[in-house]
């Protein structure tokens, strides 16, 4: 089993979700979150004061995938989150001991 | 205020025909004329019947009207005679122009209209704090801030309210520090003990401010302008003042800087009240509060914020508006508010307000054009919170002027409120690192100025007849007798408003000085650090205004 966790820009969610979806990948956690790479932010101004935003939004999948899933899971949302610019964000890989779900106290590769 | 409060001489509808001589006359048209009387005379005492006789004091100097019970026409016209007419249809003019219906003998208490709409415009200014003031400054504040803005305004609007029955409104508006041999200096500082805990303000006018107000609708208008003043100035101090220091600092304000400013401008005997006082030793205007109200709380921001220090953190880390969309509600709240304000200020709904109401329109228009596109040309954007800071510096230079000018200087104002409060909150501010937090110093203390300055410069007395001699034989007005009427004859009028800037920035200054440096003794005018960082909602409120 492994993780994957994958920062994107925010507008390309949906384009994740629907590949991930077709791949047979039934769930996955989503979060709003903020922070920076190499994309720049941006100026705010307030009448007279002008503030540096570095901190831009971005949204994290989390997914556990058994290991033959994984190549085709990446696969798609590197090719779905992709606008060739800068701040498409990176997708992290981990490996992950075991999985349990709750409701049915199965393990494994079964419980994801 | 009372300034704005028209006379119109010579007002009277004078019916000369006889009756006698027309009924034995048989030309037609006469005929004609003739019943146009009778119906005239019909419709006026039915008129009587319902603003008089119905629902007011029995009118002894009135018997026609008293004698003409709703008996059909033309049963009882000979219960008039031409004279008693002529009275109850000068009475009826008085009203509809808002002059004065005292020599006409009728009693009465009010007008419903004038009534009506100084009524609404109370209600529109309380509406001008709670809820837009507290919107307007709680969108700028950080969300940790909401609630000690709205609390501040709520906290003012109560205080403020009972300060003013208790002897408030008496030593605006009273007169009896001034006695019947003259002037004194009490007398042009104060008002007097008359109406202490509103005694004796009844549904009846008071004719020093208002022929067909009643004095409690009036006392009321009045003090809603009490509550905002004190409220705007705590926007310089936003996020970083104890609750309890601000209660305490108005509390003393109000004493020694509003009620004396307020009437040295507004009140009957006030110092500077060049449209009512005849002795008046400034014959200064200010139409709706560019000294009272917004200069006198703009440079007590600046003066109190200075004492204060800046906030923690001021000009390190970000401290962005937590919702620009509350500030603009509330922004629009102010602006729909301040027709209650200025227009209100005519203290009648006559031709000096319509005026009123037209040029606060355009300055808060063009002000609110100007602003934004001033940001467009030096900083890339036009700003949403530009087009709020450029509608309230509108507003606030219009406010002094916007009775007392025309539409063209109505314009020009529009134009230098956008352009003068833009340099003081984007310019000056940071040269000189004051933290006015919420820019009511750039905004009010220097667009009253501005404000007061402008009006003595555009006045068109054609607008407001208060600001006209009267014609020869008549009595001179205060206008006259104060040399308010040469000075803008001679286009020196902006020496006095000069003057009355000047005093009421002096009184602003030094009473911030005394009473800042007392609360700050007393009970101390800071959050410990700990209690800033954290946010003032929770430390002096106990809660927050966001739970999700």
């Amino acid at each position: 089993m492994k993780k994957i966790e994958a920062i994107i820009k925010p507008f390309k969610l949906e384009e994740v979700k629907d590949a991930l979806h077709e791949l047979g990948i039934e769930g996955m956690t989503v979060s709003e979150v903020k922070g920076f790479g190499r994309q720049k932010g941006h100026t705010e101004i307030y009448r007279g004061s002008e503030y540096t935003v570095d901190f831009l939004p971005k949204i994290k999948i989390e997914l556990v995938v058994a290991d033959g899933a994984l190549e085709g899971a990446v696969g798609a949302i590197v090719k779905t989150a992709k606008t060739g610019k800068i701040g498409d964000g990176k997708v992290f890989i981990l490996p992950v001991e075991n999985a349990i779900r709750i409701r049915t106290d199965e393990t494994g590769d079964k419980a994801v | 205020m009372d300034d704005s409060k028209s006379w119109h001489g010579g007002c009277c509808i004078t019916i000369t025909a006889p009756k006698g001589t027309l009924q034995h006359n048989t030309n037609p048209m006469i005929k004609k004329t003739t019943s146009m009387v009778r119906m005239l005379a019909a419709v006026a005492s039915l008129a009587l019947l319902g603003a008089v006789t119905s629902t007011l004091h029995a009118d002894t100097n009135a018997p026609a009207a008293a004698a003409a019970a709703p008996t059909p026409y033309p049963a009882n016209t000979n219960a008039f005679t031409a004279a008693t007419l002529t009275n109850q249809v000068a009475f009826l003019e008085a009203a509809h122009s808002n002059s004065d219906p005292t020599p006409t003998g009728i009693t009465y208490e009010s007008d419903p209209g004038h009534n009506a709409w100084m009524m609404v415009s109370a209600a529109f200014v309380l509406m001008m704090t709670l809820p837009g003031l507290a919107l307007f400054y709680g969108g700028l504040v950080r969300s940790k801030n909401i609630l000690s803005i709205i609390a501040m305004c709520f906290g003012i609007t109560c205080l403020v309210s009972l300060l003013w029955w208790a002897f408030g409104y008496s030593l605006v508006f009273g007169t009896n520090f001034t006695p019947s041999t003259g002037p004194t200096t009490l007398g042009y500082i104060f008002g007097g003990t008359e109406f202490f805990f509103f005694k004796g303000i009844t549904s009846v006018p008071n004719n020093n401010y208002a022929f067909w107000v009643s004095q409690n609708v009036y006392a009321i208008f009045q003090l809603t302008f009490a509550i905002i003043t004190p409220a705007l100035i705590f926007g310089a101090t936003a996020e970083r003042m104890k609750f309890s220091a601000i209660m305490a600092f108005v509390l003393g304000w109000m004493l020694i800087v509003y009620f004396p400013l307020a009437h040295m401008v507004w009140g009957a005997t006030g110092l500077m009240n060049g449209v009512w006082n005849a002795a008046a030793k400034i014959p200064a205007i200010d139409f709706a509060g560019g000294t009272v109200v917004h200069m006198s709380s703009g440079w007590t921001a600046l003066i109190l914020c200075l004492i204060l220090g800046k906030r923690i953190g001021h000009g390190k880390e970000p401290m962005p508006p937590h919702s620009l969309v509350l500030t603009f509600i509330g922004t629009a709240l102010l602006w729909v508010g301040w027709y209650g304000f200025n227009a209100g200020s005519a203290v009648a709904a006559d031709v000096v307000a319509a005026n009123a109401f037209t040029t606060t329109t355009l300055a808060t228009a063009i002000g609110a054009l100007t602003w934004p596109l001033l940001e467009w040309i030096f900083k890339g954007k036009p700003s949403v919170l530009g087009f709020c800071s450029g509608a309230v510096a509108g507003l606030v230079v219009i406010t002094p002027a916007c009775g007392f000018v025309n539409t063209t200087g109505a314009v020009i104002i529009g134009v230098v409120a956008g352009v003068i409060p833009f340099i003081m909150c984007t310019v000056v501010k940071n040269i000189f690192k004051y933290d006015d937090a919420l820019d009511t110093f750039g905004v009010h203390g220097i667009g009253g100025t501005c404000g007061a300055l402008l009006t003595g410069i555009l006045v068109d007395p054609s607008v407001n007849s208060n600001l006209q001699a009267v014609s020869a034989g008549t009595p001179a007005n205060a206008a006259m007798q104060n040399g308010l009427i040469t000075a803008i004859t001679n286009h020196s009028l902006v020496i006095a408003q000069a003057k009355a800037a000047g005093i009421t920035i002096v009184m602003a200054v030094v009473g911030t000085l005394i009473l800042g440096f007392i609360v700050k003794l007393v009970i101390g005018l800071r959050p410990s650090v700990e209690a800033e960082h954290q946010g003032l909602d929770i430390t002096d409120h106990g809660e927050e205004g966001y739970n999700h």
